[in-house]
């Protein structure tokens, strides 16, 4: 006789990455129904950005993606200079490019970390934290904090980078490459690591699409759409690099795709170093005593590719000085969604390894 | 004579030595987690400190370190989750938000404070705080335990 029982999974669980809860059912070990539960972490960062002025609200930015936070910084202050009708310096927008290329890296790299504890291997923990920690470092000297940097504003950036900052930066992108090598070979050696995650947890493109999945996910799945190649911002149309596809669509070819990603992110911070132009790092017409009178007239919406798929923020300006409305797309929570359909049919003890490949981070699915 | 002779009394020796071996529980909540993470990692490495043993289940746990914002929803959790450590138990609570609310304070669904839900031995400060801040918190804690100031 059948039974179905039903498993929770969560909201305290190591491999969680947060505090994601699924309810399973199980018939045996076979995954007969997964739904996921969110709302953890609900912090109600939308309306708290609708209650202070526009620049005010970058601290809620930061902590939605909080691995990268520069990332979700970008996605909302393009939004706002669209908004604002707001001209930028070429120089700020050369270095928004390069410290978000390399938050990108530092975000793939937690995932690197994690995504090995998740599957048994302690080792690539430790030795992708230490290639994190220089990025920090890098972040640290520039921006002045290690996590969350509140470094973007409106008309350009906050500081400057220091010549330290640029030293840094260049010992960095030098020496990143072969040190990832090093970490994607514990990965492809291990006999194990393969045969947890070829075919595990494959989400065809048709559903990827229907889903709203964008980012890794469906790059894994195969289609090549990354919004910095689709839909140039900043001056990505200026740089060259490769957008990595892979069809298969299971846990083995989102590692690939990230992996891969990372070295064309520092190819991006390598050309962005030679092209560096001199000049203002910030538009001087917004300088500190203006940004509390900045008004908005409007709606804008500008997608970006962050590490985990389209980010974006659509902003409504009613001509005050306080955004009316402020409504955030995020990457994790459409792709999140798409759990069920990849847990569907495959074992318990492949659930992690789906889980953590999605790459959820909870400040943004919950917001 | 005093080089040679160690005198001291078993509760003493005892809180010694509950300080010293810490077990932590690993459970994350938000940014502060990231940073918590750092502190075990290479850089920081906190095993130094002799709590290096991450468990991540709370009944071998001895520690709890929250570290995030704490939601109405999962406030409840957390209280299970340190009812079911076992004695002796402490909890440090890591950042703005797990102190105070942080900059989420005025929000409808954030609880101004862990210590609302849990008894709390150390507070941290940052958002995030650095993982210097985590390793001295770890270390006052350590003294506290070994004065026996806490007691649990």
């Amino acid at each position: 006789m059948e039974k179905v029982v039903e498993v929770n999974f969560g909201p305290q669980h190591p491999s969680t990455h947060g505090v994601l809860r699924i309810k399973v059912k199980l018939d045996g070990e076979i995954i007969v129904d997964a739904q996921p539960v969110i709302g953890y972490l609900h912090r109600n960062a939308e309306k708290l950005s609708e209650m202070g002025l526009y620049p005010k609200a970058l601290i809620y930015m930061d902590r939605l993606d909080y691995v990268a936070a520069l990332n979700m910084e970008l996605g909302y202050i393009l939004s706002v200079e669209k908004l604002m009708d707001v001209e930028t310096p070429e120089r700020a927008q050369w270095i928004r490019m390069m410290m978000v290329e390399l938050n990108r890296i530092a975000s793939h790299l937690v995932w690197l970390g994690t995504h090995g504890l998740d599957m048994g291997m302690l080792t690539p923990f430790f030795y992708c934290w230490r290639e994190r920690e220089r990025v920090l470092r890098i972040f640290d000297e520039i921006t002045g904090s290690r996590l969350l940097y509140n470094y973007f504003a409106i008309g350009g950036v906050y500081s400057d980078v220091t010549p330290k900052g640029l030293e840094m930066i260049k010992e960095f992108v030098n020496t990143f490459p072969d040190r990832l090598e090093e970490i994607q070979s514990i990965f492809q050696k291990s006999y194990i690591y393969a045969k947890r995650t070829k075919g595990v947890g494959k989400l065809s493109l048709e559903d990827a699409i229907g889903y709203g999945v964008t980012g890794p996910l469906l790059r894994a799945s195969g289609l090549k759409w990354d919004l910095r190649k689709n839909q140039p911002y900043l001056f990505y149309d200026k740089v060259n690099f490769e957008v990595p596809v892979y069809s298969n669509g299971d846990v083995y070819s989102r590692f690939l795709v990230r992996i891969e990603e990372m070295r064309q992110s520092v190819r991006i911070v390598k050309q962005v170093l030679e092209k560096l132009p001199d000049g203002e790092f910030y538009n001087k017409k917004y300088a500190k005593p203006m940004l509390v009178r900045m008004k908005g007239n409007g709606e804008s919406y500008v997608p970006t590719e962050s590490p985990k798929g389209e980010f974006g923020v659509y902003v409504i300006g009613d001509g005050s000085t306080i955004p009316y409305r402020v409504r955030i797309r995020s990457p994790s929570f459409a792709n999140l969604q798409a759990v069920s359909i990849m847990l569907k049919g495959y074992k318990i003890a492949d659930l992690t390894a789906t889980v953590s490949s999605i790459d959820p981070v909870f400040g943004e699915v919950d917001r | 004579m005093t080089d040679s002779i160690l005198l001291t009394t078993l509760d003493e020796a005892l809180r010694w030595g509950k300080g010293k071996s810490l077990w932590p529980f690993t459970f994350g909540l938000a940014c502060c987690a990231i940073e918590m993470m750092s502190a075990m990692g290479p850089d920081y490495d906190w095993a130094r400190f002799g709590a290096d043993v991450f468990r991540d289940s709370p009944r071998h746990a001895d520690l709890m370190i929250v570290s995030g914002t704490v939601t109405k929803k999962m406030a409840p959790r957390i209280r299970r989750l340190y009812d079911q450590m076992a004695f002796p138990k402490y909890v440090i609570s890591m950042g703005a938000c797990a102190s105070a609310g942080g900059p989420y304070v005025r929000g409808y669904s954030v609880v101004d404070g862990v210590d609302k839900v849990v008894p709390v031995d150390i507070y941290v400060y940052g958002c995030p705080p650095r993982p210097e801040s985590l390793i001295q918190a770890l270390k006052q804690l350590q003294d506290s335990i070994a004065s026996g100031k806490v007691r649990h």
